[in-house]
């Protein structure tokens, strides 16, 4: 069996090696699928659904499904942007994603989610507004989970990367949130140095570092003038 | 026939009727296509006859906001949520974060009056006269208490989106805008 195989997106034809998912070939071929839970160097888990694509008909997880020979998938239809807007809506209602005080504005990726898929229609759904009580008992780190959109990447980054399983899924459901492993984020190993706490690793502004504040001007933010795309997306903007 | 048009800030900060003047010379050619029945703009504080557009500029902090927007949505064909606060509550939606507090309303009075260390407040008493409407327990969005038809993000919509916005509802087609004048903050 041949190590490369030939596949479709939106009528491109793609390149894959076996084993790699739709995600991975695109990314290879320049080919962007919008994602949130996905990040590179951490494993993909399909939690966010936005990278939603039709592969023969069907609908998968590019993050997640193995790249097929000769497949046809879709990924920028209008069915396919239709999905994608209806998710990242629920995300934003699901939270409190206060734009205008949240200090990762201009580099939230869920933010800049809204704008790429171009988000200005009249709400149909209702704001839960969860009201959980913020922890900024660590001296370097705040954590907000009101503004979290259980990606996961600060999970699989703490357990992965830094091997130090700090963060968790707690409860099920409509009560699914992230935990800590201890009462409050000051009795964990946690450190600013770790991955989990990287700005490019929490796509919104559940994980603050304190000190750091506005601080790239508007105008001048990582999403201000350029759609979240390849190379325009986590970690690109840092305090210098 | 001239389009009529209506606008109130509620709980906001007149920032985005600040926005909508910062059209600047564009206001004339507004003025030619449409009339001002009741805005903070001209001074009317009564509608004089049914407008075909109403701008609504923050949510609903306290009970006068949701008569006065009971009262836009029948006398308006065409609602719109102008900015973020109208959209989903904005600043004022703070205060709803406080709700796993017993009390919210009252803790976020407290701070306000009596207890921070900046309040200087002598009577030491919560503004409570009777002229002032009565707060509601939590700040609502616009389409928590009404049907909205379109809203316009930003903080404040900048005056180029609001001009592209009005410009295409006046037309009857969709608003087309630049990735630069769509913003949520």
């Amino acid at each position: 069996m041949s190590k490369i195989l030939k596949f479709e997106i939106d009528g491109v034809e793609i390149e894959a090696r076996r084993g790699q998912s739709i995600m991975q070939a695109a990314d290879d071929a320049g080919v962007y699928i919008p994602r949130l839970c996905d990040v590179e160097g951490l494993e993909p888990q399909g939690s966010c659904r936005v990278c939603v694509v039709k592969q023969n008909g069907r609908v998968v997880s590019a993050c997640t499904q193995p790249a097929i020979e000769g497949s046809q998938v879709e990924n920028e239809t209008e069915e396919i942007l239709g999905y994608r807007r209806d998710l990242v809506r629920m995300l934003y209602h699901e939270g409190n994603h206060l734009c205008p005080i949240c200090e990762a504005s201009g580099r939230c990726e869920l933010q800049a989610m809204g704008y790429r898929l171009g988000i200005t229609q009249a709400t149909k759904y209702p704001y839960l507004q969860p009201v959980r009580p913020v922890d900024a008992s660590h001296p370097d780190i705040v954590l907000d989970t009101n503004r979290c959109i259980l990606c996961g990447r600060c999970i699989r980054a703490s357990r992965d990367v830094d091997g130090k399983h700090v963060f968790e899924y707690v409860g099920r459901g409509i009560n699914k949130r992230v935990g800590v492993n201890g009462n409050r984020l000051a009795d964990t190993d946690v450190e600013l140095k770790d991955r989990a706490i990287d700005l490019a690793t929490c796509p919104v502004g559940c994980i603050i570092q304190k000190g750091q504040g506005f601080f790239a001007p508007i105008g001048e933010r990582q999403f201000d003038k350029r759609p979240i795309t390849l190379g325009v997306g986590p970690g690109k903007e840092k305090k210098t | 026939m001239k389009k009529r048009i209506a606008t109130v800030s509620l709980a906001g900060c007149f920032g985005c009727h600040m926005s909508l003047l910062d059209i600047d010379e564009r206001l004339l050619e507004l003025l030619q296509q449409v009339d001002f029945d009741r805005s903070p703009l001209n001074d009317l504080k009564r509608f004089t006859r049914r407008c075909d557009i109403g701008l609504v500029e923050g949510g609903c902090c306290n009970e006068e906001n949701v008569h006065t927007l009971q009262e836009f949505r029948r006398n308006c064909d065409v609602l719109v949520a102008v900015g973020q606060c109208a959209v989903m509550g904005g600043l004022p939606v703070m205060r709803n974060a406080i709700m796993h507090s017993d009390d919210p309303l009252r803790e976020c009075l407290e701070t306000a009056y009596l207890n921070s260390d900046k309040v200087y407040n002598p009577s030491n008493r919560i503004p409570s006269d009777e002229a002032l409407p009565l707060m509601l327990d939590k700040v609502y969005t616009l389409a928590d208490v009404v049907k909205v038809d379109y809203q316009i993000p930003g903080c404040p919509p900048s005056g180029d989106t609001l001009w592209n916005t009005l410009k295409a509802l006046l037309a009857g087609r969709p608003v087309e805008l630049t990735y630069e004048q769509l913003r949520y903050d």
